[in-house]
């Protein structure tokens, strides 16, 4: 019992408990980490920033969540301009142009997440 | 014993408990473009059903109201309207549990008006029917031509049993907001009776009714505003019944939905003795 549209909405659940484990780790570390403890010093400084760049897992951990976070809101971006009463030929024109706005995204948010990464670890 | 003065609990009395005012829109595309609404007072006796308070109007105060309905217990599903804005059944619905002096009778949302009270469920039954209602199975010629009953444990049919008490009368699209936004969704009665046959025991024709009830306009686009379960007059649930369709859909996407495959045809009992005093089944008349 698969269709292109379940598929496409199961991606978005996953897409959804993705976020809600990777968004838990960046607000843990970022918001929650000196009160449990475990991060010393300023997390948000810029110097903080620049070292955890360093770090190949949070750049993993950014592209993935970009990745997560781009599909599952512009699939219910898709979903709620469906709503519309608008024609066949533009829910395609609207898909394409969502598909096009997603993959740009992120490729400009993933370049930018691993050219730091590389230009700081050295790689 | 002596019998207490008065009616029982429940019983109907000619006493009128009081005069209720109903306005109702009236609207007739024939002869003038724009709705309006008219006033009655109707009396009303304890047991009043609105829909006995429209036959009031149409026998004594206007002839020219138009509302839909037959059976006036429930069961045909066609006096559905839009009653102090919640859609209801008229002969469900008791006046005086409104608790209101005023009651304001539209006709359904979300439907074109043909006149008056009446919606045209056209849209309703087109949807319906798209989703193909009815038992889909590889051996149609055991269909056309049964030699005996399908079989179909006591758990197998309560899969689908509670779904399979839908009237049709449109409630459930009137209540719901995606309806509302979105007339080419498919909505919770059409969505609920794919699903009372995709999990029909007897039936496997799922995968012929996906394309539709799984697409763009379909079971994805349900909100789960729940309204469709409230309006509904039978206990229906078509929220429930696109929740545990949308389920299917996940795990058919993982591929872990088990084929499905219909039930056989339950074999003639041949050792068995009918008790003394049963009669023997009357011969098929089909």
């Amino acid at each position: 019992m698969r269709t292109r549209e379940s598929t496409l909405w199961t991606w978005h659940l996953i897409a959804g408990a993705v976020i809600l484990v990777l968004l838990g780790i960046h607000m843990f570390i970022m918001h929650l980490g000196d009160f449990f403890g475990t991060v010393n010093g300023d997390v948000l400084a810029f110097s903080s920033v620049m070292e955890r760049s360093k770090d190949a897992a949070f750049a993993v951990i950014y592209v993935l969540l970009l990745g997560a976070a781009l599909y599952h809101g512009l699939y219910g971006l898709r979903t709620i301009i469906f709503e519309l009463n608008i024609s066949e030929r533009a829910e395609r024109v609207v898909s394409t142009l969502i598909v096009l706005a997603g993959v740009a995204l992120f490729l400009i948010g993933a370049y930018g997440t691993i050219a730091v990464y590389g230009a700081r670890a050295g790689v | 014993m002596i019998e207490p003065a008065g009616p029982k609990q429940g019983e109907e009395t000619d006493e009128i408990v009081k005069k209720v005012k109903f306005k109702v829109l009236r609207f007739d595309p024939s002869t003038t473009p724009s709705p309006r609404v008219d006033s009655f007072e109707v009396p009303v006796k304890k047991g009043t059903t609105v829909l006995d308070a429209l036959h009031y109007i149409k026998e004594n105060l206007d002839g020219s109201l138009a509302w839909r309905f037959s059976c006036r217990m429930g069961v045909c599903g066609s006096c559905g309207m839009f009653i102090n804005g919640f859609p209801r059944l008229a002969c469900n619905t008791q006046v005086l549990e409104l608790e209101s002096d005023v009651i304001d009778l539209k006709p359904l949302p979300n439907f074109d008006t043909i006149r008056d009270l009446v919606p045209d469920l056209s849209v309703l039954f087109e949807k319906h029917r798209s989703v193909r209602p009815f038992t889909l199975r590889k051996d149609m010629a055991e269909l056309d031509n049964p030699s005996g009953e399908f079989f179909q444990t006591t758990e197998e049919l309560e899969r689908y049993l509670q779904f399979a008490y839908c009237i049709k009368c449109g409630l459930c699209m009137a209540a719901c907001p995606t309806v509302a936004t979105d007339r080419r969704y498919l909505g919770p009665q059409s969505l609920t009776q794919a699903h009372r046959y995709n999990v029909d025991s007897r039936d496997e024709g799922r995968t012929e009714r996906k394309d539709i009830a799984l697409g763009p306009h379909g079971a994805f686009s349900c909100h789960f505003a729940g309204a469709c379960s409230e309006a509904c007059p039978k206990g229906v649930d078509p929220a429930f019944a696109i929740q545990l369709m949308k389920r299917d859909a996940f795990k058919g996407s993982l591929g872990l939905l088990r084929k499905q495959k219909a039930s056989a045809v339950a074999p003639k009992l041949t050792s068995a003795k009918r008790l003394e005093g049963v009669p023997e089944a009357p011969k098929r008349t089909v």
